[in-house]
């Protein structure tokens, strides 16, 4: 399947770019940032992010399908 | 989420209500300090469709957990200068103390919960992002 991966903050800066379409066979969140992470050198770990799938916030082992759009949050600093 | 410069007075009147009797204000402003490193300015990024119905559950629960009258929050993107406000927040209540309390509970929220990156730009010449405790993402970037 095809998704597509949006990038904010640290993880824009390593991966070089804002978004990517990817395609992958990763059942959920958790398995597709194994792989990214590894592709992009993140120095972030899961335990320090959360995921958004398709503007949700859900949890690492949502079931993933073709055409979804994905986000993995850094630590937030609004305000 | 604004890209554009956020106007106190527009803002303040989604507050009003004939049975309020108290309104509490927060402006938060970008400083020319941080942990100690001098700050020239700074950038907001944001997840902006995530960003808008986190900012509206958080004043939805702000309503109902203080009992309000009205509750309304704005939040800068893009680049900002020291002195422009970066966020405002503001709520309406019967009374102070609900007021005062949502105020602060509010911004809180915001600064855990909703997607916006904060990237400082030092006077040095570097930059970057942060954590919610103001502490750097990637100390030795």
């Amino acid at each position: 399947m095809r998704v597509r991966l949006l990038y904010f903050a640290s993880l824009a800066d390593r991966a070089g770019c804002p978004e990517e379409s990817v395609d992958t066979q990763a059942a959920d969140p958790a398995a597709l940032y194994d792989a990214v992470r590894l592709r992009h050198n993140f120095s972030l770990g899961r335990e320090h992010l959360r995921v958004a799938v398709n503007g949700q916030i859900v949890e690492w082992d949502h079931a993933l399908n073709d055409g979804d759009e994905i986000v993995f949050l850094p630590p937030v600093s609004g305000g | 989420m604004s890209e554009s410069v956020i106007d106190p007075v527009v803002e303040k009147d989604r507050l009003g209500d004939a049975g309020a009797g108290a309104c509490v204000i927060f402006e938060g402003w970008v400083r020319n300090h941080n942990e100690g490193r001098s700050v020239h300015s700074l950038d907001y990024q944001a997840y902006a469709p995530l960003a808008l119905s986190e900012g509206e559950t958080i004043l939805d629960e702000a309503i109902d957990r203080f009992k309000l009258r009205a509750a309304s929050a704005v939040h800068r993107a893009g680049s900002l200068a020291i002195g422009d406000m970066a966020v405002w927040v503001g709520v309406s209540a019967d009374h102070r103390d609900a007021a005062y309390n949502a105020s602060r509970w509010i911004i809180d929220e915001i600064k855990r919960r909703v997607p916006i990156w904060k990237n400082e730009h030092y006077a040095d010449g570097e930059s970057g992002w942060l954590h919610p405790d103001n502490s750097p993402v990637e100390p030795n970037a």
